[in-house]
Formats: structure tokens, C-alpha cells, sequence
């Protein structure tokens, strides 16, 4: 399984040159293509992921992780899909409204992706009525949220109330996270999760995409 | 008036203002709205703001033009207008303040990130860059402040646009540090020195940093500048790091604890002084009384803070 390893190194030296190769080398070898996704490129990414979080390294380095990781997942896709791995779903997100920072969203972008989720990212400064709007249009499983400034965080609390408003709440699960948020804030606005990190936000989202298709599916159905 | 160059090189301190964004906000600026799109609708709100900072004691107002430049206006499909909702923002200043204090032209980041990292060409934010500083320069500002900066490149594209245009503009240039545990970096990686090198081989006349800390924080980021550049510095920290309370939003610092750093500042060599996010009119007026004290008192006055 040194292949692996050598797939994780360069994705974490954002070398998107050897990674396609890497990849391809790793399914001659035999080696099935989501363990090449996990142990390969997730693996790796959770590395950049984690020493970015202690500011190890910086947003250049986790660009071209993500471009790298990018260039081997558009090797193995359409191996996964023939394969049977099917979609865990669909998530919606964005960084709320007024708040420009989106790399931590970013972020977890990619490692849902990884992950098997079909991700539509809003990008950032996204109003609480367009988190709903494409949610519902796009059939969604759970909305991620995210804010740098606290400044931004109310329009968290409008997602949800939005939601409740719409007889939603439930069927689409919404997750927050970003620096100032806490588990505390996610209980107080009635959010269904807390992501502390990327890893555990990934983690927090597979939990509620199973809650959400086990409570009849999602919004359009 | 002497320009700001002079001033700082004869070690006189200078005091700037403090937020704008927040003061919008209070005069009706709707969430999602692009701030500068006031300055052609509403510009009597851009006077009244830089009325309330003169009146405070502050000799540099900003304009109101952060995310002034064509590539950040696209986003609100307002880019065609760049010229003028620069040159309008600073019309309103220059109407208020006349010659009693400086107009200091804001250019903020593009919201691009540049190749290879994101997908937008060095050129082209030069371009954009160059399309804003021409009209404030052509407005009469009175100095070019590249601010909030996270990536040197961009800071750098930023300042030699300035310096491009015109050899005689005062260009300060502030980046956006945060602590980590090997010292201060910007989201980009930048390190203090690395910022002075670059922003000073660029072209500019006052370097240093604004936003994303509070008062503790930004001291230990002067004196980390201080012993990287001769050039003057130019500090604007936050009220604190914000903190939400049933729901709003209130900056930690009261206008004594930003008095403090004033003087922290003095002595560690700052020669402009202002204030960035929660930053009121109240603030600069105690951090006006911490600065004419500090210029009362000698070199070598026992009771200075050094």
C-alpha cells in the first residue's frame, strides 16, 4: 500500500502534476477505487486540513492540496459511480451573508466531496432565503453554514428559522461552523449540528444526511 | 499643510479615524448591498461620518471606497461605475473636511485570489488596481491607503499602481496579521518582515497593519514591525475581537482601553494611529487626549511610557 502513501504525500505537497499518475499506478496495482479515495487523497487532505487548523501551514498550501486532490478525483468518479458508490447526497453550502471569508467553507467543500456527497457551494455573503431557495430546488439533504465574523452569525438563526417556517425543519438538516461559532450557539438557534473542525463537520453531515433520508427524504419528495 | 511624509518624518504623530462600515450600517446600509453604492445615492451619510471623525480629533479621514476597485464592484454589477462612485466618495470627504485634515483614499482587496491559487491573472488585478487609484487620485486625495491585505503579491500590485500614477502620493499599505504559534502570519502566510520587505521594495512611505485584533495583539504586531523597517508605521486595530450578545453584536474595547493602546503605540514608535472595526468617534476622541498627552511630555520624560 506504499502507493497510497505516496498519493497522500503529493496531494500534501499540492503537487496536482504526480497525483493524477499516482492515482492511476495505485488502480493498476488492483487497489479498489474508494480505497484509493480514502486512504489516498482523503488521507492526505486530512493532513493539510489538520495542519492548517494549527496554522502549520497556510491557505496557498491548501489551494493546491485542493487542486490536487481535484485532478485525482476526476480519475476516480467515474469508477466510483460504476462501482456502485453511490451519492450520500446532496448538501448545500455557503459562508452567510456579509461575511466574505470562505476557505474554512472551502475547505469542508472538498472533503464532503471526497466523502461521496454532491456539494453546491453558494460561495459567501449568502442571504438566508437563498440557503432555503437552493436547498429546496436542489434537493437537499442538509445546508452547511459557516461565518469568520460574528458580525454575520444571525443570519445563521434566519436559516433555521426559515426552515421552521417552512415546515422544513427536519427534512433539511443545517450544520454550522467557523471560528466564532460554538456547539453552544448551534443548540441556542436550534441548528441541528456543530463542526468543530472539517473533519468532524464531514462527520456531523454523514449523521444528518441518514437522519434526513430515514425521515422520508427530502424536499421535493 | 505639511503632507503626511513630512510630518511623520519629523516624528510628529498622527491621529486617523476609526470604522466606517458599522457607522453604514447605523444609516440605513441594507445587508447585501455594496457599501460604496452609497456614495453615489446617499453621499450626505459619507459627510455626516467624516464630520463625526473631524470633530473627534482625527486629521486622516478615509473615504469610503474599500471595495471600491472594478474586479470587487463586479460582484454587485456595479463595476462600470468604479470612476465615479470613487470619485464621489471622495468629493463628500474633501466637502467636510476641507484642508483641517487629510483625505486618505481606502483600497482594499480585490476578493480575487490570484493564480495559481484561485483563477484571476496578476494583470488583471494591476488593471483593476489602476482603474480605482487613477480616479481618486484625479478626486485629490491627499494620500493612497492600500488596507486589509492577507496576500503580499496583491498588497504589492496594489502599491505599485499607486506609485505608477503618481511619485509624489504618500502610499500607505497595511496587511491583516493573526497570531499563530510561530508568530504573527496573514492567512496567506505572510510574516511581518516578509510584509515590510515586499511593501517597502513596492513603493511604500508608511507600512504596518489594521484589523483582525485587538489592542494587545496589535501592540506586539507594531514592535515585531518596528524592529523590521525604517519606514514610518501606520497601525489600525480593532475594539477588540467581537462578541455576540442576545444576538448583537458588541466590540469588547471601550474607548479608555484603545486610550492605552494609543500610548503603547506612541512608545513603541507608531507615527499614524487609527482604528479599524468598532472603532467609534468616542474611541478616536480618548485615543485624540492619549496622543496630545504622549506630545506633551519630552524625550526622556520619566513619565512617558517606554
Amino acid at each position: 500500500m506504499e502507493i497510497l502513501q505516496r498519493i497522500a504525500q503529493s496531494l500534501e505537497a499540492g503537487d496536482d502534476g504526480d497525483v493524477p499518475g499516482l492515482t492511476r499506478q495505485a488502480l493498476a496495482e488492483g487497489i479498489a477505487p474508494k480505497v484509493v479515495l480514502d486512504q489516498g487523497l482523503i488521507a492526505g487532505m486530512n493532513v493539510v486540513g489538520e495542519k492548517f487548523r494549527v496554522h502549520e501551514i497556510f491557505l496557498p498550501d491548501v489551494l493546491l492540496a485542493a487542486k490536487a486532490m481535484y485532478a485525482g478525483m476526476d480519475i476516480l468518479k467515474p469508477l466510483l459511480s460504476s462501482a456502485g458508490v453511490a451519492s450520500r447526497g446532496r448538501v448545500v453550502i455557503g459562508s452567510v451573508q456579509g461575511d466574505l471569508h470562505d476557505i474554512g467553507k472551502n475547505l469542508v467543500g472538498i472533503m464532503l466531496r471526497g466523502a461521496g456527497f454532491e456539494v453546491v457551494d453558494l460561495g459567501n455573503d449568502v442571504a438566508a432565503e437563498k440557503f432555503v431557495a437552493e436547498a429546496k430546488s436542489r434537493d437537499a439533504r442538509v445546508i452547511g453554514m459557516s461565518a469568520l465574523l460574528t458580525t454575520t452569525m444571525p443570519v445563521m438563526k434566519e436559516v433555521v428559522d426559515l426552515l421552521k417556517k417552512e415546515n422544513l425543519h427536519g427534512r433539511i438538516k443545517t450544520i454550522i461552523g467557523g471560528a466564532p461559532v460554538s456547539r453552544e450557539y448551534a443548540g441556542e438557534i436550534g441548528a441541528d449540528a456543530y463542526g468543530y473542525d472539517c473533519a468532524q463537520a464531514v462527520e456531523r453531515v454523514k449523521e444528518l444526511a441518514a437522519a434526513a433520508s430515514l425521515r422520508g427524504g427530502t424536499a421535493a419528495s | 499643510m505639511d503632507g503626511i511624509r513630512a510630518r511623520c518624518g519629523r516624528g510628529e504623530v498622527l491621529l486617523a479615524d476609526g470604522a466606517m462600515g458599522s457607522l453604514l450600517m447605523a444609516r440605513g446600509l441594507e445587508k447585501g448591498a455594496a457599501p460604496e453604492s452609497l456614495n453615489l445615492s446617499r453621499p450626505e451619510v459619507l459627510e455626516d461620518i467624516a464630520r463625526l471623525y473631524l470633530e473627534a480629533g482625527a486629521e486622516i479621514i478615509q473615504t469610503n471606497t474599500f471595495g471600491a476597485s472594478p474586479l470587487k464592484l463586479a460582484k454587485y454589477g456595479l463595476a462600470g461605475r468604479a470612476a465615479e462612485i470613487n470619485a464621489a466618495a471622495v468629493a463628500a470627504v474633501r466637502r467636510t473636511v476641507g484642508d483641517k485634515a487629510y483625505v486618505s483614499a481606502s483600497v482594499g482587496p480585490s476578493g480575487r485570489l490570484l493564480l495559481p491559487f484561485g483563477d484571476t491573472s496578476e494583470s488583471d488585478v494591476l488593471d483593476s488596481f489602476l482603474l480605482q487609484i487613477a480616479a481618486l487620485l484625479k478626486a485629490g486625495v491627499d494620500a493612497i491607503c492600500v488596507e486589509t491585505m492577507t496576500d503580499l503579491t496583491e498588497a504589492r500590485l496594489a502599491v505599485q499602481a499607486a506609485r505608477r500614477l503618481s511619485s509624489a502620493i504618500p502610499v500607505m499599505a497595511t496587511m491583516t496579521f493573526e497570531p499563530t504559534p510561530r508568530g504573527f502570519f496573514t492567512i496567506m502566510g505572510v510574516s511581518i518582515v516578509a510584509a515590510c520587505r515586499g511593501l517597502e521594495e513596492a513603493g511604500a512611505d508608511l507600512v504596518g497593519s489594521n484589523c483582525g485584533n485587538g489592542s494587545a495583539q496589535m501592540v506586539a504586531i507594531a514592535r515585531e514591525f518596528r524592529k523590521c523597517t525604517r519606514l514610518p508605521l501606520l497601525i489600525q486595530s480593532n475594539a477588540g475581537i467581537p462578541e455576540l450578545r442576545q444576538g448583537q453584536v458588541r466590540y469588547p474595547e471601550t474607548p479608555d482601553c484603545m486610550a492605552k493602546m494609543s500610548r503603547e503605540l506612541l512608545a513603541a514608535g507608531v507615527s499614524v494611529i487609527g482604528g479599524c472595526c468598532g472603532t467609534t468617534p468616542d474611541h478616536i476622541r480618548a485615543m485624540r487626549r492619549a496622543i496630545d498627552d504622549g506630545a506633551k511630555m519630552k524625550p526622556g520624560d520619566p513619565a512617558q511610557v517606554r
